[in-house]
């Protein structure tokens, strides 16, 4: 595998410390990472990054386009993506929803795109000012057939911008769409954000062919399962379609081929799992509860958890970074030697299950749920850590 | 027996077409290859470098066509060929962008992306075929089914008024406008090729026989019936004025080159625009220095 690594195009790094929101932080994150073209529709409460691309891209160079809707939005991305171009959009529920057929297109296209989705309440119209967390689920099955995506969740404004790198850094280096799935609170949230010299900012090149041009097939695996791309107009006259398809790109309508692609759309991310899996322990050496949260949550949490360490009970905290893959290894793990997980978060218990899944019984999962609308009160984790704990 | 071992001589065509994914899927006297083969011959002839061609279809019958065309070719979802397309251009100004897809395709589920691209006069040139039909799925009634055609999903006839094409085209701010029917190959590829030639953004309506389900459940005779009404039934008016341009079952085709106009592209727009207003700072996007 080559995986080729360089610093950041200093045009779009704005080096410094900055007081953004989170929108602000995920366009400059998007800007540093070398994207230059976004496809977006308005919609609360992720318009904000829309704004700032539009006003930052012309002095960096550089395509924003408002499109007619979210679906014109993703399938400009991915024409993008296919020339060559790093590519982003932002939405909210309604939008995403919009966007999932071409999501699907996205992965079978096997085309690196990046799509933020500031998550706010729904189903529905919901609760366009107020947050939520209830689209973790429709991030991972959302559209149609058998697919892997990759997503990550921001606490903050800073890890929205170190995070959309990464994001980029990650669907470039994998061929898929990776998903900033963050929410109202983060998004609307003004925080100290540090953007360092583009020289200290590593960004991951695509893969891109170089063999001689005969001997190229779009979707023959390499070594990592990912395979080598190549842009439009280069003279390689591919062929890419949504259809069940071989190496060459050209489609076959048979249950082989369907087993072939599917699984090979699948196992590039299942089987790399544990190199794009990230998340952070905080003193669950030997806690007997586990706290799981993720973006916002986490930092309600993280109060809940000092309030329980204070009456004595060990409390762990493990705060996703990556939420699809899912860190089920470490679940499982921890299952075994703790008493019980508690999951906070702003659905109705949407990661709860896939903890329980993944602790297989072995300890049981306490959600805390909310519907949206507002973060969590503290106590109320802390009334379920303790109940826990007994 | 290898695609190579086949024929002797080589088709004239086949630089341009993927001969190991022949034979295609179309039925024989549907007029879908006819437009391809007039598609290649006026790329041949527009003398553009074929590896900044780019084709972006979306799903149907047509939709196959990116398939079989031995160019950068994007078979993408139903009624986004536009949008995607879009991103190809903008993404990157050198590529020349041919969004070739159905009636259903374009204009029904992807009206509103068609609208907005002519709209914005973005540099595409779209070829649209049609078959007065959903063709794909069985011949279910379209936006462009004209008023007493039987189809699967009117099956006591459509009642609903259809799209006049390039009427639509041309309010929506289109900058080249033609319909030609299959039978006119010499001006529809010299309509292709004017509008391969040109900046903005160019729409094809090319009236074409779906023998099998639109044809057959109207009981309109064979591919070569379908030839012959368009041969009795069409006149060429150039310029006429679009609005008058409906077609009624069976009627009369009015074809001809209708509007071929300059107007700055979605890309000049956006370039000139922000260098009046942002100056030196302004760092232009696909402009050659
Ligand atoms: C979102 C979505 N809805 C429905 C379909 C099913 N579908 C496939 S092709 C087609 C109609 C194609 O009609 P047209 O664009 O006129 O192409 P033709 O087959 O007539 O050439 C439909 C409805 C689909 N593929 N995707
Ligand atoms: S069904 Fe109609 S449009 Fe489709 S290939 Fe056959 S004749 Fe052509
Ligand atoms: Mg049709």
């Amino acid at each position: 595998m080559s995986v080729r690594k360089k610093s950041a195009d200093p045009k779009g790094v704005l080096t410094g410390v900055h007081y953004l929101d989170g929108d602000y932080a995920i366009a400059e994150g998007a800007l540093a990472a070398g994207c230059r073209f976004f496809a977006g529709y308005p919609i609360t409460p992720s318009t904000e990054t829309a704004e700032r691309f539009a006003e930052r891209i012309p002095l960096v160079g550089g395509v924003f386009i408002q499109m007619e809707d979210e679906i014109a939005s993703i399938a400009a991305l991915i024409g993008a993506s296919w020339a060559g171009v790093k590519s982003m959009t932002v939405t909210s529920g309604p939008g995403f929803s919009l966007m999932m057929e071409n999501i699907g297109l996205a992965c079978m296209m096997e085309v690196p795109i990046v799509i933020a989705n500031v998550q706010r309440g729904g189903p529905s119209t919901g609760l366009p000012t107020l947050t939520g967390q209830g689209d973790m689920m429709q991030v991972k099955w959302g559209s149609h057939g058998d697919y892997e995506i990759i997503a990550l969740s921001p606490d903050s404004p800073q890890e929205c911008f170190d995070l959309t790198i990464k994001a980029f850094n990650l669907s470039e280096m994998y061929r898929v769409p990776v998903f900033i799935m963050t929410d109202e609170c983060v998004g609307h949230m003004h925080e100290k954000v540090v953007i360092p010299p583009a020289e200290e900012i590593e960004i991951i090149e695509r893969k891109w062919y170089e063999g001689p041009k005969d001997k190229y097939l779009p979707y023959q695996p390499d070594v990592d399962l990912v395979p080598f791309m190549v842009k439009a107009g280069d003279g390689y006259r591919f062929h890419t379609t949504g259809l069940t398809h071989d190496q060459r790109g050209y489609p076959v309508i048979n249950a082989e081929a369907q087993d072939w692609c599917v699984r090979h759309i699948c196992d590039k991310i299942r089987l790399n799992a544990d190199k794009i899996i990230e998340y952070k322990e905080d003193e669950t050496d030997n806690a007997e509860i586990v706290v799981v949260s993720y973006g916002i949550t986490s930092r309600v949490a993280w109060k809940a958890i000092q309030d329980a360490r204070k009456a004595g009970i060990k409390v762990g905290s493990l705060r996703l970074i990556t939420v699809w893959p899912f860190p089920e290894k470490r679940i499982e793990e921890l299952a075994g030697k703790i008493k019980a997980f508690v999951v906070p978060e702003i659905n109705l218990g949407q990661i709860k299950r896939e903890v329980e899944r993944a602790a297989k019984g072995k300890a049981p999962v306490y959600p805390v749920s909310h519907c949206g609308g507002w973060v969590h009160n503290p106590d109320d984790i802390l009334k379920v850590i303790k109940e826990a704990a007994k | 027996m290898r695609p190579e071992d086949r024929l002797e001589k080589k088709h004239p065509m086949e630089e341009f077409l993927r001969m190991d994914r022949m034979p295609h899927i179309w039925c024989s006297g549907c007029g879908i290859g006819i437009v391809v083969t007039s598609f290649i011959e006026a790329l041949q002839k527009s003398e553009i470098n074929p590896d900044k061609v780019c084709v972006v279809s979306g799903i149907g019958c047509t939709g196959r066509v990116a398939g079989y065309l031995r160019l950068d070719s994007f078979h993408t979802t139903h009624g986004r060929p536009i949008p995607f397309a879009t991103g190809l251009k903008l993404a990157n100004p050198d590529l020349k962008v041919v969004v070739f897809s159905g009636d259903g395709d374009i204009v029904g589920i992807g009206g509103n992306h068609f609208i907005h691209a002519a709209r914005r006069n973005m540099d595409l040139v779209v070829i649209c075929v049609n078959n007065f039909n959903y063709a794909m799925t069985g011949g279910q009634v379209a936006a462009t089914s004209p008023i007493g055609a039987n189809l699967s999903t009117a099956p006591y006839g459509n009642f609903e008024y259809p799209f006049n094409l390039p009427y639509l085209a041309e309010a929506c701010g289109a900058t080249y406008v033609a319909r030609w029917t299959c039978l006119h190959i010499r001006r529809l590829t010299k309509s292709i090729q004017e509008a391969l030639q040109k900046r903005g953004f160019s729409f094809i309506e090319v009236i074409t026989p779906c023998v099998t389900l639109y044809a057959r459940r109207n009981r309109l005779g064979d591919g070569l019936n379908l030839l012959r009404y368009y041969y009795e039934n069409s006149e060429i008016r150039h310029g006429a004025d679009t609005r008058t341009l409906d077609i009624g079952y069976q009627g009369k085709i009015i074809v001809g080159k209708f509007v071929d106009i300059e107007k700055p592209t979605f890309l000049d727009c956006m370039n000139n625009h922000l260098r009046k207003v942002l100056g030196n700072k302004y760092q232009p996007w696909g402009v050659k220095s």
